[in-house]
């Protein structure tokens, strides 16, 4: 045998994205001793080093120009924003290095052991670390595996992921990691995918200046989120890309001088070429469960990749706990928090689950889209019969004074308890509002709760009073005729 | 190689249980996961599984039995493997590293994540199918009691398990990673219980907060009623149903002395006929079951010479028959007691346990059991200690009569304070009433015999009364319970003692 230096730890955390940290966090705070592992100098991952950060930064700009042109319809004009690229990227990198150094303070603080390195286990008990300083080997109680997850290639079209570089050059074909560095602003782009990461980097772009392309597969952007949701948005995209192709797919594409030849075809588009300076692939992100000697031990991974847990998210290997994306679906960081912290706590040899009624899910586009709990899409599939409670934007006083009446607010409901099942809002801000939606379905609170609960004037949180307002056919500003049927006043 | 078959941990606070049924024989065949025994414990009836499969080579438990968690059920011997070699799929076994390497390093720890394990929920309805729970989970059978089990017996296979790992892993390696891993029988013994992967479970209306405690307590929150709005099950909630558990438990183990047992076909023994129980049953069987379970019974037996008071009662018997009365010995002892009861008031009381008082009684209101042919029934004589023995002989009579003609009121059998029972009139040497709760005492009075008695060193045939009297412990202790019925006797030989000190 090789004579590696060995250590032991009581907890090993394989990636420090926000379920690796957050575990971490949590089970020094539970008085265990944690080892943290990760590739990057400090604590973060894709979320902080290459995903919802620097893409919320990038997302801020967007709002701020998008703003400032609006800003015409109300007498105030300003001239066209000059873009200093290099500013931009800097402003951006030093969001997300505050961010990931903080994180590697309070590692300290908590006496975490954080090793930059890149782990593996050598069986159920160990794990073989590559470090900048060589290799070592560490034997742990118990292992978190927090691996997260990496951009997806289009099916079947694996060779399309690597990006080609011809020298100086950026890459033309991107993927979301690439599109955040900011390389360029290119004159023209397609977006392949119109899923969050797509339409979110799109509108980057083109802000940016440049004129984005979008092609998806389905017959609508964001698939299996509520279409009335959607639709919203989707009236906003059309303006914003050009064009927007749906029921659509990706044939061909060649990288020549100009750019990426691409081919799509669909019921509506029959083989439509055109030369893209970039495309972004977008068509969502596969779980990093390959290549960590997972094979040596009992842990079962499933067909799509995925490292099947327990509701404690235990794997079949009892010493080894797994989190976040690389535990399944829905792959969004504050889901991986969660798990993190109840695998720490279940560790501790607390009797935890990971239970939760409502995952809220943002989609960071202006305007923004989010949900959670129970869809009205969902409710239909399964057949449930839900109630659904709709309050128009157009009809909030707080809206109007944006100047953004395109928004709406709507509870799911359950007609016989009257419970709150699942929130739905599209609109500025929907990803704030969607706080209070949480934690309705989460507290199991009834329509009343909400209707009889004060929101400050004028917010945009009274959509949600009104919206369970609405659901007794008597909101305050919204008035429905339908509603005066439905009590049966005809 | 032989295989030991152990009990595993049933559930919270079971430890043991009743062997209701053995389902396999000596000699057969058992497969892993096979239910091998019926066992019923405090809480419910299992099907306990086999943990490991082989050939039965001897049953270590009888129906019948009390086992305990971790006493031997079965001794397998291990076949050719055969039972193995069909499982061709990885198996899921839940044994930590310790186990296999049989270092105890972090046992404490183990223990806890078992309890934490056996806690654990099915993953809740937000699951998307891909994200089905582990195969441990997914076959967690639902009952609370059953959940944990197959964890255990484990324990024991560690050896058998190590080498079977062998060939797993070469199975595993066969296997490329990320190809559909059906998850295998694996230790658990009833998969089809389990709820199907992505399988919508009703989502229970709750806080986190409310959830948590829930598992904490070792309760299934989806068995919690909710009492607000919509349903929703509050902190509250949670913790009355955990007192409730916990009152149930202990309430049921009295009862699980008698009745809990369920009842063989008596028909295969013989004809047999059933009949629905009458009111009058249901109540009795009700009320000394429950007087029986709460009251710690003490009885006090002695006797009283009534040779003289016989003489008496003969005497004056007409004289209550014109009354329109009969006068008993019954009647005679309604008064020795109502005047006994001003004397040791403690035995005109009732206890409030809860409360932690006792509740003396000013009034003396005496029930006299009264056999009818619809059952047992206690008319009470109000006042009884204001009324002279022709008076109380008359009244006994009519609500004897009243009892015996279905002619009683509800009224009339209500508000005793004290009871006697006279079986005299049919025989037996004595007995110990059952106390009429919550009165806290009760005279039996059993048949007067000619009994030869010294008497200043003569024998002499006396009439002597046995007497027995049933007291509540908790209030009254045995010596005030001598003098109590020490007074009652004497004043039964003595009529005169009666208008001297009653």
């Amino acid at each position: 045998m090789d004579r590696l230096t060995t250590n032991s730890t009581q907890v090993a955390i394989i990636g420090g994205g926000p379920g690796g940290y957050a575990a971490a966090f949590m089970a020094a705070d539970l008085g265990l001793r944690v080892t943290l592992i990760d590739l990057e100098p400090n604590p973060g991952g894709v979320c902080l080093y290459r995903g919802c950060i620097p893409s919320k930064a990038l997302l801020h700009v967007t709002k701020v120009i998008g703003e400032s042109r609006q800003a015409a319809d109300w007498g105030i004009e300003f001239s066209e924003p000059k873009i200093d690229l290099d500013k931009l990227r800097a402003w951006k990198e030093g969001v997300v290095n505050k961010l990931t150094g903080g994180l590697g303070q309070l590692s300290k603080q908590r006496k975490v052991d954080f090793i930059r390195g890149r782990a593996a286990f050598l069986d159920s008990r160990t794990l073989k670390i590559h470090g900048q300083d060589g290799e070592r080997r560490l034997v742990f109680d118990n292992a978190i595996l927090a691996t997260g997850s990496r951009p997806a290639a289009i099916p079947g079209q694996t060779h399309w992921s690597a990006p080609t570089l011809d020298n100086q050059r950026a890459p033309r074909i991107m993927d979301s990691t690439a599109a955040l560095e900011l390389d360029d602003i290119p004159k023209t782009m397609l977006v392949i995918g119109g899923g969050y990461i797509g339409l979110e980097l799109g509108t980057v772009y083109a802000a940016l200046g440049t004129q984005v392309s979008l092609v998806e597969m389905a017959s609508g952007l964001l698939p299996g989120v509520d279409r009335d949701l959607v639709s919203i948005l989707a009236r906003r995209v059309d303006q914003i890309f050009h064009p927007v192709m749906l029921n659509a797919k990706v044939v061909e594409m060649k990288e020549e001088k100009d750019g990426v030849r691409v081919r799509i075809e669909g019921p509506e588009i029959s083989g439509d070429e055109a030369i893209y300076e970039k495309v972004l692939i977008a068509v969502g992100r596969e779980p990093n469960s390959g290549g960590l000697g997972l094979e040596k031990t009992k842990v079962i991974v499933d067909a799509r990749g995925f490292v099947q847990v327990d509701a404690a998210r235990r794997t079949a290997e009892p010493a080894i706990y797994a989190i976040g994306d690389v535990a399944g679906e829905p792959m969004l960081a504050h889901k991986a928090t969660h798990e993190g912290r109840v695998a720490a706590e279940a560790i501790s040899g607390r009797a935890v689950a990971f239970e939760p009624r409502a995952i809220p899910a943002v989609v960071f586009t202006d305007p923004e889209v989010a949900w959670c709990g129970l869809t009205e899409s969902q409710a239909k599939e399964e057949g449930r019969p839900v109630k659904v409670a709709r309050f128009p934007w157009g009809a909030s006083g707080r809206a109007a004074t944006l100047d953004r009446p395109d928004g709406v607010t709507k509870l799911i409901i359950d007609p016989e308890s009257e419970r709150v099942l699942g929130v739905g809002i599209t609109g500025v801000g929907a990803g704030e509002l969607i706080a209070e939606g949480v934690l309705a379905v989460e507290m199991g609170a009834v329509a009343s709760d909400l209707e009889l609960s004060i929101h400050a004037h004028p917010t945009l949180s009274e959509t949600l009073m009104e919206s369970a307002e609405a659901f007794f056919g008597r909101s305050t500003h919204f008035y429905r005729r339908g509603a005066e049927r439905a009590v049966g006043s005809r | 190689m032989a295989t030991e078959i152990k009990l595993p941990i049933l559930g919270e606070n079971v430890e043991s249980g009743v062997v209701i049924n053995v389902l396999v024989s000596e000699g057969g065949e058992v497969a892993e996961g096979q239910p091998v025994i019926e066992l019923e414990t405090e809480k419910a009836t299992v099907e306990v599984p086999a943990s490991a499969s082989g050939r039965v080579k001897e049953i270590s438990v009888k129906e019948g039995e009390t086992i305990k968690v971790g006493q031997v059920i079965l001794v397998l011997e291990e076949g050719a493997g055969a039972a193995k070699a069909e499982e061709r799929k990885p198996k899921p076994a839940a044994k930590s590293e310790e186990e296999k390497r049989g270092e105890p390093a972090t046992k404490p720890e183990e223990e806890m994540r078992k309890t934490a394990e056996a806690q654990e929920e099915e993953v809740k309805a937000v699951a998307a199918p891909s994200r089905a729970p582990r195969v441990e989970t997914r076959a967690k059978p639902r009952t609370e009691e059953a959940k944990p089990r197959a964890e255990e017996p484990k324990r024991e296979e560690a050896k058998k398990e190590a080498a079977l790992r062998r060939e797993e892993k070469a199975e595993r390696e066969e296997q490329p990673l990320g190809e559909v891993v059906e998850p295998g029988p694996g230790v658990q013994p009833k998969p089809e219980e389990a709820p199907k992967p992505g399988e919508a479970r009703e989502l229970i209306a709750a806080a986190p907060s409310v959830r948590r405690l829930a598992r904490e307590l070792g309760i299934d929150i989806n068995e919690v009623v909710g009492s607000e709005p919509g349903g929703r099950i509050s902190e509250e909630d949670v913790r009355n149903y955990a007192r409730s558990i916990i009152l149930n438990v202990t309430r049921l183990r009295p009862a699980a002395v008698g009745g809990a047992h369920p009842l063989p076909d008596f028909s295969k023994l013989g004809e047999v006929e059933r009949k629905p129980m009458s009111g009058i049953r249901r109540k009795t069987s009700e009320r000394v079951s429950e007087a029986w379970q709460t009251i710690p019974h003490v009885t006090h037996f002695d006797q009283a010479d009534i040779t003289d008071l016989e003489e008496l009662r003969q005497r004056f018997a007409k004289k209550a028959e014109e009354a329109g009365g009969k006068l008993t010995t019954t009647a005679i002892a309604l008064k020795v007691v109502a005047s006994a009861l001003k004397v040791f008031p403690q035995f005109n009381a009732s206890v409030d346990a809860e409360a932690e008082e006792i509740i003396y009684k000013k009034y003396c209101n005496i029930g006299v059991a009264v056999d009818t042919d619809r059952g047992l029934l206690v008319p009470v004589i109000r006042d009884a200690d204001k009324k002279n023995i022709l008076e109380l002989a008359v009244e006994l009579t009519e609500l004897s009569k009243k009892a015996r003609n279905r002619k009683i009121t509800i009224e009339e059998m209500q508000g005793g304070s004290f009871t006697i029972t006279n079986l005299g009139g049919i025989g037996g040497m004595n007995f110990s009433p059952i106390i009429n709760s919550p009165e806290v005492a009760i005279l039996g009075l059993a048949r007067a015999t000619l009994q030869p008695v010294f008497i200043d060193g003569q024998i002499a045939p006396r009439l002597m009364l046995p007497l027995a009297l049933s007291y509540d412990h908790r209030l009254i202790d045995g010596a005030d319970a001598a003098r109590f019925l020490r007074w009652v006797a004497e004043a039964l030989q003595q009529p005169l003692l009666l208008a001297l000190e009653g």
